[in-house]
């Protein structure tokens, strides 16, 4: 069975759409997003593919719209609970 | 974009989690800017550009870069084993009759070491489903139009295995030097999206 990221082959998406001298990042989160991955994953929390599965299986419709970093953090903060590392209320508290 | 309602209730929330971590001791302080800098400062299709041009001015080079180019592209100081693992690297070269073009179909696997971030189109839905089924509309799409008898290879990546593309020589550069060279390979024409 395939999940909602599988969509090589699959009709309906629109034309594709290039973005002149777009940015790596298009907001701060989004950098901050990419940098505490990699350091969850060195640290060992949990480990690349993982990661790749948490993102692989949201739900299809927040998944469509999520944008690429939301769905990273999406991930993460799956994968904290799911680690024990935090419960989802923790995650819900503001910190800092 | 950053201003947008949705995008400022997404950052306070990755700034709330990034202090809990701080607070359990699973980020250590100053951690996530040096990652930043290192993932902006890490990879640039500079080095793509270079291992093209080196291909093209040398066949021998070109040889072992398609047969092995995790160990070829270490003659010019690259590595596929900076991140968190190493990747396979492939290396596809295009031809008068073979034209070939790389997608994740699944996500977004990309020799970032080689090319830098990848852009947006080639993490979106469009292009990861699209250019599988119909390559040549879409390479039409990026302004790529190839003879019919030029076969469309389409690569796709996976999380151990990254692609890239040694566009053709362009024609008329026979006297340029190898720096020059490789200020004429762009990161679509790495990619395939473009014809250099």
């Amino acid at each position: 069975m395939s999940r909602i990221n599988d969509v090589g082959g699959m009709s309906g998406f629109p034309p594709i759409a290039e973005e002149p001298d777009e940015p790596p990042f298009h907001a701060d989160w989004e950098a901050h997003v990419l940098a505490l991955n990699g350091a969850l994953i060195r640290r060992g929390v949990y480990n690349l593919d993982e990661f790749r599965d948490a993102i692989e299986r949201m739900p299809p419709e927040e998944y469509l719209a999520a944008s690429y970093y939301e769905r990273w953090f999406t991930a993460i903060t799956a994968l904290l609970v799911a680690k024990g590392v935090a419960t989802a209320d923790e995650l819900d508290s503001p910190h800092g | 974009m950053s201003g947008d309602h949705t995008s400022s209730a997404v950052s306070a929330r990755v700034r709330s989690v990034e202090a809990f971590l701080e607070s359990r001791g699973l980020l250590d302080d100053g951690e996530i800017d040096r990652r930043i800098d290192e993932f902006l400062a890490g990879g640039s299709p500079v080095n793509g550009a270079r291992i093209a041009a080196r291909a093209w001015v040398d066949p021998g080079f070109a040889e072992r870069l398609l047969a092995d180019a995790n160990s070829a592209i270490r003659e010019l100081g690259l590595t596929m084993a900076g991140g968190l693992q190493e990747q396979r690297l492939k290396v596809v070269a295009n031809t008068v009759d073979e034209h070939n073009v790389v997608v994740c179909t699944l996500c977004s696997c990309y020799p970032i070491a080689l090319l830098g971030p990848s852009p947006g189109w080639y993490k979106s839905e469009a292009y990861r489903s699209r250019v599988v089924r119909d390559p040549r509309g879409v390479l039409r799409e990026f302004g790529v139009e190839l003879p019919d008898r030029t076969r469309i290879s389409v690569w796709d990546a996976s999380a151990e295995s990254r692609y890239m593309v040694v566009p053709r020589r362009p024609a008329g550069t026979e006297d340029l030097p190898e720096e020059q060279l490789a200020g004429l390979v762009t990161r679509k024409g790495l990619i395939g999206t473009a014809v250099v």
